[in-house]
Protein backbone atom coordinates (compact mmCIF):
# COMPACT_ATOMS: atom_id res chain seq x y z
CA UNK A 1 0.00 0.00 0.00
CA UNK A 2 2.68 1.78 0.66
CA UNK A 3 5.17 1.77 -1.98
CA UNK A 4 1.99 1.89 -4.17
CA UNK A 5 1.21 5.67 -3.02
CA UNK A 6 4.97 6.41 -3.72
CA UNK A 7 4.85 5.18 -6.84
CA UNK A 8 1.07 6.65 -7.96
CA UNK A 9 2.29 9.96 -6.14
CA UNK A 10 5.38 9.59 -8.84
CA UNK A 11 3.70 8.58 -11.29
CA UNK A 12 1.26 11.71 -10.99
CA UNK A 13 4.10 14.06 -10.49
CA UNK A 14 5.40 12.95 -13.77
CA UNK A 15 2.13 13.01 -15.89
CA UNK A 16 1.92 16.84 -14.09
CA UNK A 17 5.16 18.24 -15.13
CA UNK A 18 3.94 17.30 -19.41
CA UNK A 19 1.35 19.57 -18.76
CA UNK A 20 3.90 22.50 -18.46
CA UNK A 21 5.13 24.60 -21.61
CA UNK A 22 8.32 24.79 -20.47
CA UNK A 23 8.64 21.05 -20.48
CA UNK A 24 6.42 20.30 -23.90
CA UNK A 25 8.85 22.76 -25.66
CA UNK A 26 11.81 20.38 -24.67
CA UNK A 27 10.03 17.45 -25.67
CA UNK A 28 9.14 18.95 -28.90
CA UNK A 29 13.14 20.21 -29.26
CA UNK A 30 14.61 16.74 -28.01
CA UNK A 31 12.32 14.70 -31.20
CA UNK A 32 13.43 17.51 -34.04
CA UNK A 33 16.83 17.04 -32.29
CA UNK A 34 17.42 13.66 -32.72
CA UNK A 35 16.11 13.70 -35.94
CA UNK A 36 18.40 16.27 -37.15
CA UNK A 37 21.19 15.08 -35.34
CA UNK A 38 20.71 11.76 -36.45
CA UNK A 39 20.49 12.03 -40.41
CA UNK A 40 23.33 14.74 -40.35
CA UNK A 41 25.06 12.60 -37.61
CA UNK A 42 25.32 10.04 -39.57
CA UNK A 43 26.39 12.03 -43.00
CA UNK A 44 29.77 13.42 -40.48
CA UNK A 45 30.34 9.77 -38.53
CA UNK A 46 30.89 8.23 -42.09
CA UNK A 47 32.84 10.79 -43.43
CA UNK A 48 35.01 11.20 -40.77
CA UNK A 49 33.93 14.90 -40.36
CA UNK A 50 33.32 14.87 -36.76
CA UNK A 51 36.09 17.30 -36.13
CA UNK A 52 35.04 19.19 -39.13
CA UNK A 53 31.92 19.74 -37.38
CA UNK A 54 33.38 20.79 -33.86
CA UNK A 55 35.50 23.06 -35.45
CA UNK A 56 32.27 24.59 -37.06
CA UNK A 57 30.44 24.54 -33.57
CA UNK A 58 33.34 26.46 -31.60
CA UNK A 59 33.73 28.96 -34.74
CA UNK A 60 30.23 30.01 -34.23
CA UNK A 61 30.96 31.34 -30.91
CA UNK A 62 32.70 34.03 -32.94
CA UNK A 63 28.88 34.96 -33.99
CA UNK A 64 27.67 34.80 -31.20
CA UNK A 65 29.68 37.77 -29.12
CA UNK A 66 29.35 39.70 -32.37
CA UNK A 67 25.99 39.52 -31.53
CA UNK A 68 25.89 40.33 -28.22
CA UNK A 69 28.29 43.78 -28.90
CA UNK A 70 25.67 44.75 -32.07
CA UNK A 71 22.48 43.87 -29.99
CA UNK A 72 21.38 41.38 -32.12
CA UNK A 73 19.72 38.15 -31.97
CA UNK A 74 23.11 35.57 -31.10
CA UNK A 75 21.30 32.78 -32.99
CA UNK A 76 21.85 34.81 -36.01
CA UNK A 77 25.36 35.47 -35.63
CA UNK A 78 26.13 31.73 -34.65
CA UNK A 79 24.12 30.96 -37.52
CA UNK A 80 26.16 33.18 -40.03
CA UNK A 81 29.78 32.02 -38.33
CA UNK A 82 28.58 28.69 -38.61
CA UNK A 83 28.21 28.81 -42.38
CA UNK A 84 30.62 30.87 -43.43
CA UNK A 85 33.40 28.47 -41.33
CA UNK A 86 32.15 25.90 -42.84
CA UNK A 87 32.15 27.08 -46.10
CA UNK A 88 35.56 28.08 -45.20
CA UNK A 89 36.56 24.61 -44.45
CA UNK A 90 35.45 22.91 -47.65
CA UNK A 91 37.13 26.07 -49.46
CA UNK A 92 40.22 26.11 -47.90
CA UNK A 93 41.42 22.50 -48.05
CA UNK A 94 40.07 21.78 -52.06
CA UNK A 95 41.47 24.86 -53.30
CA UNK A 96 44.07 26.23 -51.44
CA UNK A 97 45.74 22.81 -50.75
CA UNK A 98 46.06 23.35 -47.07
CA UNK A 99 46.02 21.04 -44.32
CA UNK A 100 42.27 19.75 -43.09
CA UNK A 101 42.96 19.69 -39.53
CA UNK A 102 44.96 22.69 -39.36
CA UNK A 103 42.56 24.59 -41.00
CA UNK A 104 39.74 23.33 -38.47
CA UNK A 105 42.22 24.04 -35.57
CA UNK A 106 42.44 27.79 -36.49
CA UNK A 107 38.61 28.60 -37.47
CA UNK A 108 37.88 26.77 -34.29
CA UNK A 109 40.62 29.15 -31.94
CA UNK A 110 39.85 32.49 -33.79
CA UNK A 111 35.71 31.95 -33.13
CA UNK A 112 36.08 31.70 -29.76
CA UNK A 113 38.66 34.31 -29.50
CA UNK A 114 36.68 36.92 -31.82
CA UNK A 115 33.53 36.02 -29.22
CA UNK A 116 35.21 35.99 -25.88
CA UNK A 117 36.83 39.90 -27.43
CA UNK A 118 33.24 40.96 -28.19
CA UNK A 119 31.44 39.52 -24.74
CA UNK A 120 34.06 41.47 -22.81
CA UNK A 121 33.35 44.67 -25.05
CA UNK A 122 30.07 44.38 -24.45
CA UNK A 123 28.59 46.65 -21.82
CA UNK A 124 26.88 44.66 -19.14
CA UNK A 125 25.76 41.77 -18.51
CA UNK A 126 25.42 38.98 -21.36
CA UNK A 127 22.30 37.36 -20.68
CA UNK A 128 22.07 33.56 -21.66
CA UNK A 129 26.03 33.10 -22.37
CA UNK A 130 25.73 29.96 -20.40
CA UNK A 131 22.99 28.47 -22.34
CA UNK A 132 25.46 28.99 -25.49
CA UNK A 133 28.08 27.15 -23.67
CA UNK A 134 26.33 24.27 -22.13
CA UNK A 135 23.11 24.57 -23.33
CA UNK A 136 19.71 24.50 -21.62
CA UNK A 137 16.67 22.53 -23.45
CA UNK A 138 14.34 23.23 -20.40
CA UNK A 139 14.96 27.39 -21.45
CA UNK A 140 13.96 26.29 -24.93
CA UNK A 141 11.27 28.88 -26.61
CA UNK A 142 8.80 29.18 -29.70
CA UNK A 143 11.40 30.63 -32.52
CA UNK A 144 14.14 28.36 -31.67
CA UNK A 145 11.72 25.85 -31.85
CA UNK A 146 10.17 26.93 -34.98
CA UNK A 147 14.21 27.27 -36.65
CA UNK A 148 14.85 23.57 -35.16
CA UNK A 149 11.09 22.46 -36.96
CA UNK A 150 12.33 24.10 -40.27
CA UNK A 151 15.48 22.68 -40.52
CA UNK A 152 14.49 19.20 -39.40
CA UNK A 153 11.74 19.09 -42.23
CA UNK A 154 14.69 20.42 -45.08
CA UNK A 155 17.43 17.83 -44.28
CA UNK A 156 14.36 14.82 -44.17
CA UNK A 157 13.44 16.00 -47.64
CA UNK A 158 16.89 17.05 -49.21
CA UNK A 159 17.66 13.27 -47.53
CA UNK A 160 14.43 11.29 -49.20
CA UNK A 161 14.88 13.11 -52.34
CA UNK A 162 19.05 12.67 -52.72
CA UNK A 163 19.83 9.73 -50.61
CA UNK A 164 21.66 7.70 -52.99
CA UNK A 165 23.33 10.30 -54.18
CA UNK A 166 24.73 11.53 -50.93
CA UNK A 167 26.03 8.13 -49.87
CA UNK A 168 27.27 7.82 -53.36
CA UNK A 169 29.13 11.33 -53.10
CA UNK A 170 30.14 10.39 -49.37
CA UNK A 171 31.35 7.11 -50.46
CA UNK A 172 33.93 8.19 -53.37
CA UNK A 173 34.29 11.42 -54.39
CA UNK A 174 37.14 10.76 -57.05
CA UNK A 175 34.63 8.16 -58.72
CA UNK A 176 31.63 10.45 -58.42
CA UNK A 177 33.32 13.12 -60.26
CA UNK A 178 33.94 10.94 -63.23
CA UNK A 179 30.49 10.16 -63.22
CA UNK A 180 29.78 13.74 -63.51
CA UNK A 181 28.01 13.75 -60.48
CA UNK A 182 27.58 17.48 -58.82
CA UNK A 183 30.26 16.57 -56.34
CA UNK A 184 30.83 20.02 -54.98
CA UNK A 185 27.43 21.36 -54.74
CA UNK A 186 26.32 18.37 -53.21
CA UNK A 187 29.62 18.61 -50.76
CA UNK A 188 28.66 22.21 -50.25
CA UNK A 189 25.18 21.77 -49.42
CA UNK A 190 25.77 19.19 -46.84
CA UNK A 191 28.63 21.20 -44.64
CA UNK A 192 26.16 24.05 -44.85
CA UNK A 193 23.35 22.05 -43.60
CA UNK A 194 25.83 20.33 -40.70
CA UNK A 195 26.92 24.21 -39.58
CA UNK A 196 22.82 24.72 -39.59
CA UNK A 197 22.34 21.32 -37.50
CA UNK A 198 24.83 21.95 -34.49
CA UNK A 199 24.27 25.91 -34.43
CA UNK A 200 20.61 25.18 -34.07
CA UNK A 201 21.02 22.18 -31.44
CA UNK A 202 23.39 24.32 -29.29
CA UNK A 203 20.42 25.46 -27.14
CA UNK A 204 19.95 21.86 -26.20
CA UNK A 205 23.60 20.36 -25.43
CA UNK A 206 25.84 23.52 -25.42
CA UNK A 207 28.62 24.87 -27.97
CA UNK A 208 30.81 22.23 -26.03
CA UNK A 209 28.61 19.20 -25.71
CA UNK A 210 26.71 19.37 -28.97
CA UNK A 211 29.28 17.45 -31.39
CA UNK A 212 28.17 14.49 -29.06
CA UNK A 213 24.71 14.52 -30.29
CA UNK A 214 25.76 13.54 -33.59
CA UNK A 215 28.34 11.14 -32.75
CA UNK A 216 27.14 8.86 -30.00
CA UNK A 217 23.86 7.82 -30.91
CA UNK A 218 25.77 7.04 -34.45
CA UNK A 219 28.26 4.62 -32.90
CA UNK A 220 25.51 2.96 -30.71
CA UNK A 221 23.99 2.41 -34.48
CA UNK A 222 27.00 1.21 -35.81
CA UNK A 223 27.39 -1.93 -33.52
CA UNK A 224 24.42 -3.19 -34.82
CA UNK A 225 24.55 -2.06 -38.67
CA UNK A 226 26.85 -0.96 -40.90
CA UNK A 227 24.11 0.15 -43.11
CA UNK A 228 23.96 4.31 -43.69
CA UNK A 229 19.97 4.50 -43.57
CA UNK A 230 19.75 1.61 -40.82
CA UNK A 231 22.52 4.01 -38.75
CA UNK A 232 20.24 6.83 -39.31
CA UNK A 233 16.44 4.85 -37.96
CA UNK A 234 18.71 3.74 -34.96
CA UNK A 235 20.37 6.63 -33.66
CA UNK A 236 17.08 8.80 -34.02
CA UNK A 237 16.05 6.59 -31.61
CA UNK A 238 18.75 6.34 -29.40
CA UNK A 239 19.62 10.24 -29.77
CA UNK A 240 15.43 10.41 -28.38
CA UNK A 241 15.59 8.25 -25.36
CA UNK A 242 19.19 9.82 -24.37
CA UNK A 243 17.53 13.24 -24.89
CA UNK A 244 14.37 12.33 -23.60
CA UNK A 245 15.51 10.54 -20.07
CA UNK A 246 18.71 13.13 -19.47
CA UNK A 247 15.96 15.88 -19.77
CA UNK A 248 13.62 13.92 -16.81
CA UNK A 249 16.76 13.15 -14.59
CA UNK A 250 18.24 16.91 -14.98
CA UNK A 251 14.12 18.48 -14.39
CA UNK A 252 14.23 15.95 -10.89
CA UNK A 253 17.52 16.28 -9.60
CA UNK A 254 17.91 19.81 -10.91
CA UNK A 255 21.28 19.49 -12.41
CA UNK A 256 22.29 20.93 -15.76
CA UNK A 257 20.53 19.63 -19.16
CA UNK A 258 22.80 19.66 -21.78
CA UNK A 259 25.36 17.76 -19.57
CA UNK A 260 23.17 15.06 -18.35
CA UNK A 261 21.69 14.21 -21.77
CA UNK A 262 25.03 13.52 -22.96
CA UNK A 263 25.57 11.44 -19.64
CA UNK A 264 22.69 9.53 -20.32
CA UNK A 265 23.91 9.26 -24.15
CA UNK A 266 27.27 7.67 -22.84
CA UNK A 267 25.53 5.49 -20.20
CA UNK A 268 23.14 4.14 -23.47
CA UNK A 269 26.27 3.79 -25.70
CA UNK A 270 27.89 1.35 -22.85
CA UNK A 271 24.50 -0.17 -22.05
CA UNK A 272 24.41 -1.41 -25.73
CA UNK A 273 28.08 -2.33 -26.50
CA UNK A 274 27.56 -4.85 -22.84
CA UNK A 275 24.38 -5.94 -25.31
CA UNK A 276 26.73 -6.19 -28.02
CA UNK A 277 29.57 -8.10 -25.97
CA UNK A 278 26.64 -10.69 -24.47
CA UNK A 279 25.37 -11.34 -27.59
CA UNK A 280 28.58 -11.87 -29.48
CA UNK A 281 29.77 -14.08 -26.60
CA UNK A 282 26.84 -16.50 -26.60
CA UNK A 283 26.72 -16.68 -30.40
CA UNK A 284 30.13 -18.18 -30.26
CA UNK A 285 28.65 -20.63 -27.17
CA UNK B 1 37.18 2.56 -85.69
CA UNK B 2 36.11 6.00 -84.31
CA UNK B 3 38.06 7.89 -82.06
CA UNK B 4 36.85 7.43 -78.19
CA UNK B 5 39.48 10.88 -77.19
CA UNK B 6 42.32 12.68 -77.76
CA UNK B 7 45.08 14.24 -75.94
CA UNK B 8 46.78 17.00 -77.38
CA UNK B 9 50.38 18.22 -76.68
CA UNK B 10 49.17 18.50 -72.97
CA UNK B 11 51.02 19.30 -70.07
CA UNK B 12 50.07 18.25 -66.72
CA UNK B 13 50.96 17.90 -62.73
CA UNK B 14 50.19 18.91 -59.16
CA UNK B 15 50.60 22.49 -58.17
CA UNK B 16 54.39 23.38 -59.45
CA UNK B 17 54.98 19.39 -60.20
CA UNK B 18 54.67 18.60 -63.64
CA UNK B 19 54.82 15.27 -64.08
CA UNK B 20 52.89 14.66 -67.92
CA UNK B 21 54.98 16.96 -70.96
CA UNK B 22 54.03 16.97 -74.10
CA UNK B 23 51.26 13.85 -74.19
CA UNK B 24 49.81 12.81 -77.44
CA UNK B 25 47.37 10.06 -76.95
CA UNK B 26 44.56 8.95 -79.10
CA UNK B 27 42.14 5.86 -77.86
CA UNK B 28 40.03 4.33 -80.24
CA UNK B 29 36.58 1.82 -79.99
CA UNK B 30 38.19 -1.53 -78.98
CA UNK B 31 41.24 -0.54 -78.52
CA UNK B 32 43.03 -2.83 -75.17
CA UNK B 33 46.02 -0.61 -74.13
CA UNK B 34 48.56 -1.79 -71.27
CA UNK B 35 49.88 1.64 -69.89
CA UNK B 36 53.63 0.99 -68.25
CA UNK B 37 56.48 2.74 -66.96
CA UNK B 38 58.09 3.67 -63.44
CA UNK B 39 56.75 4.25 -60.30
CA UNK B 40 56.18 8.13 -59.89
CA UNK B 41 56.42 7.88 -63.99
CA UNK B 42 52.69 9.26 -64.23
CA UNK B 43 50.73 6.27 -65.08
CA UNK B 44 48.02 7.35 -62.59
CA UNK B 45 48.30 11.57 -63.16
CA UNK B 46 47.58 10.41 -66.92
CA UNK B 47 44.19 8.19 -65.66
CA UNK B 48 43.51 11.41 -64.03
CA UNK B 49 43.47 13.54 -67.01
CA UNK B 50 41.66 11.49 -69.34
CA UNK B 51 39.24 11.42 -66.23
CA UNK B 52 39.18 14.82 -65.79
CA UNK B 53 40.06 14.61 -62.30
CA UNK B 54 43.22 16.86 -63.40
CA UNK B 55 43.12 19.84 -65.98
CA UNK B 56 45.77 20.39 -68.32
CA UNK B 57 48.22 23.53 -68.11
CA UNK B 58 48.81 23.72 -71.46
CA UNK B 59 46.74 21.52 -75.03
CA UNK B 60 43.67 19.85 -74.07
CA UNK B 61 41.69 16.68 -74.27
CA UNK B 62 39.22 16.50 -76.77
CA UNK B 63 36.26 13.85 -75.91
CA UNK B 64 34.33 12.43 -78.80
CA UNK B 65 31.69 10.19 -76.91
CA UNK B 66 28.49 13.17 -77.87
CA UNK B 67 28.80 12.38 -81.11
CA UNK B 68 28.22 8.66 -80.22
CA UNK B 69 24.56 7.52 -80.52
CA UNK B 70 23.15 6.44 -76.62
CA UNK B 71 26.64 7.44 -75.25
CA UNK B 72 26.92 10.37 -72.84
CA UNK B 73 29.99 12.42 -71.84
CA UNK B 74 30.21 10.69 -68.28
CA UNK B 75 30.49 7.30 -69.79
CA UNK B 76 33.78 5.97 -68.75
CA UNK B 77 33.98 3.13 -66.10
CA UNK B 78 36.72 3.83 -63.56
CA UNK B 79 38.05 1.58 -61.35
CA UNK B 80 40.06 2.95 -58.99
CA UNK B 81 43.53 1.66 -57.13
CA UNK B 82 42.33 -0.18 -54.19
CA UNK B 83 43.43 1.57 -50.87
CA UNK B 84 41.67 4.63 -51.74
CA UNK B 85 38.35 3.79 -50.55
CA UNK B 86 37.52 3.62 -46.16
CA UNK B 87 36.44 0.26 -45.89
CA UNK B 88 34.36 1.14 -42.67
CA UNK B 89 32.27 3.66 -44.70
CA UNK B 90 28.31 2.08 -44.20
CA UNK B 91 27.35 0.94 -47.47
CA UNK B 92 26.18 -2.16 -48.83
CA UNK B 93 27.54 -4.06 -52.02
CA UNK B 94 24.86 -3.57 -54.13
CA UNK B 95 24.69 0.56 -53.23
CA UNK B 96 28.49 0.21 -54.38
CA UNK B 97 27.38 -1.37 -57.83
CA UNK B 98 24.20 0.68 -58.64
CA UNK B 99 26.72 3.95 -57.51
CA UNK B 100 28.39 3.11 -60.82
CA UNK B 101 24.93 4.31 -62.57
CA UNK B 102 25.14 7.95 -60.95
CA UNK B 103 23.86 10.21 -62.35
CA UNK B 104 23.32 8.54 -65.81
CA UNK B 105 19.84 8.57 -65.44
CA UNK B 106 18.89 10.87 -62.93
CA UNK B 107 20.29 12.51 -59.15
CA UNK B 108 16.60 11.38 -57.57
CA UNK B 109 16.70 7.74 -55.79
CA UNK B 110 14.68 5.59 -58.16
CA UNK B 111 16.46 3.53 -60.33
CA UNK B 112 14.55 1.81 -62.92
CA UNK B 113 13.83 -2.07 -62.54
CA UNK B 114 16.26 -2.50 -65.97
CA UNK B 115 19.24 -0.92 -64.04
CA UNK B 116 18.56 -2.63 -61.18
CA UNK B 117 18.61 -6.23 -62.49
CA UNK B 118 21.53 -5.16 -64.78
CA UNK B 119 23.26 -4.25 -61.25
CA UNK B 120 22.25 -7.70 -59.96
CA UNK B 121 23.12 -9.40 -63.02
CA UNK B 122 26.53 -8.10 -62.69
CA UNK B 123 26.75 -9.29 -59.28
CA UNK B 124 25.51 -12.87 -59.59
CA UNK B 125 27.95 -13.11 -63.16
CA UNK B 126 31.13 -11.80 -60.63
CA UNK B 127 30.16 -14.66 -57.96
CA UNK B 128 29.32 -12.00 -55.20
CA UNK B 129 25.23 -12.77 -54.97
CA UNK B 130 25.32 -14.41 -51.58
CA UNK B 131 27.27 -10.96 -50.08
CA UNK B 132 24.83 -8.63 -52.08
CA UNK B 133 23.68 -6.85 -48.83
CA UNK B 134 26.47 -7.56 -46.85
CA UNK B 135 28.92 -4.25 -46.11
CA UNK B 136 31.66 -4.01 -47.61
CA UNK B 137 34.03 -3.80 -44.52
CA UNK B 138 33.33 -7.41 -44.56
CA UNK B 139 35.03 -8.56 -47.86
CA UNK B 140 38.00 -9.50 -48.89
CA UNK B 141 40.39 -7.44 -51.01
CA UNK B 142 39.38 -10.10 -54.33
CA UNK B 143 35.95 -9.50 -53.00
CA UNK B 144 35.55 -5.71 -52.61
CA UNK B 145 37.71 -5.41 -56.00
CA UNK B 146 35.05 -7.45 -58.17
CA UNK B 147 32.54 -5.36 -56.22
CA UNK B 148 34.72 -2.32 -57.91
CA UNK B 149 34.81 -4.20 -61.60
CA UNK B 150 31.07 -4.08 -61.24
CA UNK B 151 30.39 -0.83 -60.24
CA UNK B 152 32.80 0.63 -63.42
CA UNK B 153 31.09 -1.50 -65.67
CA UNK B 154 27.28 -1.51 -64.73
CA UNK B 155 26.79 1.65 -66.78
CA UNK B 156 28.23 0.11 -70.04
CA UNK B 157 30.56 2.19 -70.97
CA UNK B 158 32.56 2.96 -74.23
CA UNK B 159 35.71 3.64 -72.43
CA UNK B 160 36.90 1.29 -69.23
CA UNK B 161 39.86 2.77 -67.45
CA UNK B 162 41.79 0.70 -64.69
CA UNK B 163 44.26 1.42 -62.06
CA UNK B 164 46.39 -1.74 -61.14
CA UNK B 165 43.18 -4.22 -60.80
CA UNK B 166 45.45 -7.21 -59.89
CA UNK B 167 47.02 -5.34 -56.80
CA UNK B 168 45.85 -7.11 -53.46
CA UNK B 169 43.65 -9.83 -55.50
CA UNK B 170 43.62 -13.60 -55.64
CA UNK B 171 45.35 -15.33 -58.33
CA UNK B 172 42.34 -16.98 -59.29
CA UNK B 173 40.35 -14.15 -59.74
CA UNK B 174 43.43 -12.40 -61.67
CA UNK B 175 42.84 -14.88 -64.13
CA UNK B 176 39.31 -14.64 -64.44
CA UNK B 177 39.65 -10.62 -64.65
CA UNK B 178 41.64 -10.36 -67.47
CA UNK B 179 40.04 -13.21 -69.11
CA UNK B 180 36.63 -11.23 -68.28
CA UNK B 181 38.19 -7.94 -69.33
CA UNK B 182 39.06 -9.72 -72.92
CA UNK B 183 35.06 -10.43 -73.32
CA UNK B 184 34.63 -6.51 -72.21
CA UNK B 185 36.95 -5.36 -74.80
CA UNK B 186 33.94 -6.24 -77.88
CA UNK B 187 31.54 -3.99 -76.60
CA UNK B 188 34.04 -1.37 -74.97
CA UNK B 189 37.89 -0.06 -75.01
CA UNK B 190 40.08 -1.13 -71.93
CA UNK B 191 43.03 0.93 -70.86
CA UNK B 192 44.80 -0.91 -68.04
CA UNK B 193 47.85 0.24 -66.30
CA UNK B 194 49.85 -2.55 -64.71
CA UNK B 195 52.89 -3.12 -63.40
CA UNK B 196 53.05 -6.40 -64.52
CA UNK B 197 54.43 -6.78 -67.88
CA UNK B 198 53.72 -10.52 -68.63
CA UNK B 199 49.91 -9.30 -68.20
CA UNK B 200 50.51 -7.13 -70.67
CA UNK B 201 51.41 -8.64 -73.04
CA UNK B 202 48.93 -11.86 -72.61
CA UNK B 203 46.12 -9.39 -72.94
CA UNK B 204 46.61 -6.19 -74.31
CA UNK B 205 46.59 -5.00 -77.95
CA UNK B 206 48.78 -2.24 -77.61
CA UNK B 207 51.02 -0.54 -75.05
CA UNK B 208 51.63 3.29 -74.06
CA UNK B 209 54.91 3.72 -71.73
CA UNK B 210 54.50 6.37 -69.41
CA UNK B 211 57.72 8.31 -67.74
CA UNK B 212 56.94 11.88 -67.89
CA UNK B 213 56.72 11.56 -71.69
CA UNK B 214 54.42 8.92 -73.69
CA UNK B 215 55.38 6.64 -76.38
CA UNK B 216 52.77 4.56 -77.99
CA UNK B 217 53.86 1.19 -78.94
CA UNK B 218 51.49 -0.36 -81.43
CA UNK B 219 51.24 -3.52 -80.87
CA UNK B 220 51.88 -5.82 -77.53
CA UNK B 221 55.65 -7.32 -77.61
CA UNK B 222 57.57 -5.13 -76.49
CA UNK B 223 61.91 -5.41 -75.91
CA UNK B 224 63.70 -4.80 -73.30
CA UNK B 225 65.99 -2.33 -75.71
CA UNK B 226 62.86 -0.60 -76.89
CA UNK B 227 61.82 -0.32 -73.40
CA UNK B 228 65.20 1.42 -72.83
CA UNK B 229 64.83 3.82 -76.02
CA UNK B 230 61.34 4.57 -74.45
CA UNK B 231 63.18 5.82 -71.22
CA UNK B 232 60.52 3.45 -69.37
CA UNK B 233 62.12 0.96 -67.26
CA UNK B 234 60.10 -1.34 -65.30
CA UNK B 235 59.96 -4.00 -63.30
CA UNK B 236 59.49 -7.46 -65.24
CA UNK B 237 56.92 -10.31 -63.44
CA UNK B 238 55.26 -12.86 -64.60
CA UNK B 239 53.35 -15.33 -63.18
CA UNK B 240 53.21 -18.99 -64.05
CA UNK B 241 49.97 -19.56 -64.14
CA UNK B 242 48.30 -17.02 -66.50
CA UNK B 243 48.92 -17.23 -70.44
CA UNK B 244 52.37 -15.06 -70.84
CA UNK B 245 55.16 -14.31 -72.87
CA UNK B 246 58.89 -13.91 -72.04
CA UNK B 247 59.95 -10.91 -72.96
CA UNK B 248 63.73 -10.67 -74.47
CA UNK B 249 66.39 -9.61 -71.83
CA UNK B 250 69.76 -7.84 -72.74
CA UNK B 251 72.35 -9.33 -74.01
CA UNK B 252 74.92 -6.90 -74.06
CA UNK B 253 77.14 -7.46 -70.98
Amino acid sequence: MFFRNIITSKMEALIEIFGYSFFQNALIASVLASISCGIIGTYIVSRRMVFVSGGITHASFGGIGIAYFAGINPVIGALVFAVLAAFGVEYFTKKADMRNDSVIAMLWSFGMALGIIFIFLTPGYAPNLMTFLFGSILTIDTSDLTALFFLTVIISVIFILFYRLILFVSFDEQFSITRKAPVSLVNYVMIGLVALTVVLNIKIAGIILVISLLTIPQNAANLFTHKFDRIIYFSVLTGFTGSFSGLLISYYLNIPSGATIIFSLIIIYLLLRLIKFIKTKSARG
Amino acid sequence: MKKLFEIKDVDTGYGDVRVLRNINFTVKEKDFVGIIGPNGGGKTTLLKLILGLLKPYKGEVVYYFNDMPGVRNANIGYLPQFNETDKKFPVSVRDVVMSGLIPARKIFNRYSPGEKSKADELIERLGMREKRDVSIGELSGGELQRVFLARAIVSSPALLILDEPGTYVDNRFENELYELLRVLNDDMAILLVSHDLGIISAYVKTIACVNTYLTYHDSNVITAEELSIYNCPVDVITHGKVPHRVLQEHNNK
